[in-house]
């Protein structure tokens, strides 16, 4: 386990997002899903990413590896990858269609998707599709690609991979797509996978399975894990370092441990409470008032100040709070632990 | 069989509000042209329950141990292969009981207003092209209860009751978030003033903050209106906040069933000690042993011999192979379906609170 941030190592982090902005443009005015983040992944560590729906967890993911479609467009930011290969490169600058952004794709980061039943095609065989992602990015013979796909099954925990090879998606149970989509991801050797609600479909058993198999694999390919949830417990067993998401901006980072014992901000107080602690016998859960707004064309001011237990008028709702560091590796955005204000660009007002 | 329900008369049975007995459901499986019934899924097997008026009972398990079958069968959605369902219409203490099972058509329809169900999906349970207020007077004319301006009254006390708005009841269902939806499909479930509802999932499909508020109004419409609810979830951390006690159901048939703190503290099976153990807990740092059962529940067209468990369970024994254990009392109160109940030491969530420290 890795602790805290390290910005400024001797080597450059695996995966560096800086001021990411990602909008809709849509008739009913501009949707700032992703409205500048920054984050950074170091070698091996598990990073989670926890955000309500609404709160542009799962666009910031598609931002990264640039499956954001019309009318969505990544405005700004940079996303800094170290390559396999140890070139440093910004994805976000690469031409739409480039060889390199789709040599990224699967061989440098990698996606788990939450449904992995529409995530695979119907009409093809678990081996096929897997074998056409390592043909791609590898040069393995034909036979010699069977024998690698199959091993990477069994390696997922597949019983019977060399069955499995030739079934289609639906003949296998919702826990063995899940491993078969793991499998997929892992081709590659990807040295970041990203991982979107992996294990929400799943039920409690076959989770345990999953995360435990994750973890195993981590370890023995030197992988980063960016997984991105709502789930506050998945979470706290798996992750080393937390951003907390709302309304497209991270209001709150810090590690999973200090975020667990000393939240800051007030909406991951209230989120925290919110959840049921299995044993502690809670009478009554606490409740954020009202839902997540939808950030179309929203006005300069913290983003939770409608919710917000603790808002002040004049002071929240004049500008948008600036993510400050207010202990070593524990940022918050938010006017009850700093007055700093969010610096304005020109997507600012526009 | 000394089941969790072998005295309905007892005075333990002046609370129930709802006895099921044998309840069963197997569904055909057919091949061929001629749809030959080659053989059956046993989705619901021989279960025995009881609710007791303003309780509620979670029934949880893996997807495919038949609980949402089960839930259904109770509101009489699907028809059951056999069993009993006894409702109390007149609420506890009363006389009246009535065998579900066996009503058909207007007498079927006469009993309807009296248990209700709440979905899993706000989004796809209410019909887009009806008003709020629609919705939830439907049930109250549908079921002969009131029409006109009192359904309204009623419509609109209920819709109040759950928290919606007076200028929220003329908007149609898009124009709502999911937890407003569901507060809707709960003031639909509620406005007949039943006394059993049967919430699927109720909350799996909200965020967590929302999912908060709609356990808390659940809990606050319990204590108002002595309401009892048969909660079916798959989250046992909601379940232990939420429910009185438990049943834990695998492959169709109920193996534990006891008061939520005893579930917890210490199961009496080896598949609740398993599931409690792959729950995932919101406390980084929290040091455990987890078990992590292998393989996948066992497939209920075609069930392993004696106990449904034994091929991923880490006790079992050459009689678990050969023999099924019946659901019996192991302690009174506490009903469990392992023929080692007794003598097995199964670790539950006690120790929860000390963790914090270590």
């Amino acid at each position: 386990m890795t602790d805290g941030d390290q910005p400024s190592g001797p080597k450059p982090n695996r995966l560096e997002v800086q001021g990411l902005k990602t909008y809709f443009f849509l008739d009913e005015g501009i949707l700032k899903a992703v409205d500048g983040i920054d984050l950074t992944v170091g070698d091996q560590e598990t990073i989670g990413i926890i955000g309500e729906s609404g709160s542009g967890k799962s666009v910031m993911a598609r931002s990264l590896l640039r499956l954001v479609t019309r009318p969505g467009e990544i405005v700004k930011g940079n996303v800094i990858l170290r390559r396999k290969d140890g070139g440093v490169i910004d994805v976000l600058a690469l031409a739409p269609g480039a060889d390199q952004l789709r040599r990224i794709r699967g061989n440098d980061i990698a996606m788990v998707f939450q449904e992995p039943i529409s995530a695979f095609s119907p009409v093809h065989t678990i081996g096929a599709q897997i074998s056409e992602m390592v043909a791609l990015h590898t040069d393995l013979k034909k036979h010699d690609v069977r024998t690698y796909v199959v091993d990477l099954l069994r390696r997922v925990g597949i019983s019977n991979p060399g069955q499995r090879f030739d079934e289609y998606p639906h003949q296998l149970s919702g826990g063995m797509r899940q491993r078969a989509m793991i499998a997929m991801a892992l081709s590659c050797r990807p040295k970041i996978v990203l991982a979107d609600e992996p294990t929400t479909a799943l039920d409690v058993t076959i989770q345990a399975q999953i995360l435990e198999l994750m973890k195993e694999l981590q370890q023995s390919e030197d992988m980063s894990v960016i997984y991105i949830t709502h789930d506050l417990a998945v979470v706290a067993e798996t992750t080393d370092r937390v951003y907390v998401m709302y309304l497209g901006r991270v209001v709150e980072s810090t590690t999973t441990e200090r975020l667990f014992a000393n939240p800051l901000h007030p909406y991951t107080r209230k989120l925290l409470g919110s959840i049921p602690h299995p044993g502690r016998h809670t009478h009554r859960l606490e409740v954020i008032e009202g839902s997540v707004p939808t950030p179309i064309d929203p006005p300069a001011q913290c983003a939770f100040v409608g919710r917000c237990p603790s808002a002040m008028p004049g002071v929240c709702d004049q500008a948008v709070p600036a993510l400050t560091e207010i202990e070593p590796g524990h940022f918050v955005r938010c006017y009850l632990h700093s007055e700093e204000r969010e610096p304005e660009d020109e997507w600012t007002n526009i | 069989m000394s089941g969790p329900t072998s005295e309905p008369d007892g005075a333990a049975g002046d609370r129930r509000i709802l006895e099921v007995q044998g309840l069963t459901k197997y569904f055909d499986i057919t091949k061929g042209l001629l749809r030959r019934v080659v053989g059956h899924v046993r989705a619901v097997d021989d279960v025995d329950l009881y609710v007791n008026a303003g309780e509620t009972l979670a029934i949880v398990g893996e997807s495919g141990s038949g609980k949402t079958t089960l839930g259904r069968m109770i509101v009489r959605a699907i028809e059951p292969t056999r069993g009993q369902i006894q409702l109390r219409t007149n609420g506890a203490g009363g006389s009246d009981w009535t065998d579900l099972t066996r009503l058909r058509g207007d007498e079927l329809r006469a009993t309807r207003r009296h248990f209700h169900m709440i979905f899993q999906d706000p989004y796809s349970s209410l019909d887009p092209r009806m008003r709020v207020m629609d919705i939830v007077t439907e049930p109250l004319i549908y079921n002969k209860v009131a029409d006109g301006a009192e359904a309204r009254q009623i419509a609109r006390e209920t819709l109040r009751l759950v928290g919606m708005a007076d200028r929220h009841m003329q908007r149609y269902p898009h124009a709502f978030s999911g937890g407003q939806r569901q507060r809707i499909g709960i003031a639909r479930s509620l406005v007949c003033n039943p006394k059993l509802i049967v919430c699927d999932e109720a909350v799996s499909a909200l965020d967590v903050s929302i999912q908060a508020q709609i356990l808390n109004l659940l809990k606050d419409l319990q204590e108002r209106l002595h309401l009892s609810y048969v909660f079916i979830a798959h989250d046992l951390a909601v379940v232990e906040y939420i429910a009185h006690r438990v049943a834990v159901m695998y492959v169709g048939k109920v193996v534990e069933l006891s008061e939520t703190r005893e579930v917890f503290r210490r199961p009496l099976h080896p598949y609740t000690e398993a599931l409690l153990s792959a729950m995932p807990a919101p406390e980084p740092n929290r040091q455990r042993a987890r078990i992590v059962l292998k393989g996948e529940p066992a497939n209920p067209a075609d069930p392993p011999s004696g106990c449904y468990f034994h091929p991923r369970c880490s006790y079992a024994t050459d009689h678990c192979v050969r023999e099924t254990p019946p659901l019996r009392e192991v302690t009174p109160g506490r009903y469990a379906a392992c023929h080692y109940a007794e003598t097995l030491e199964l670790k539950g969530m006690s120790g929860a609170a000390e963790r914090q420290t270590a």
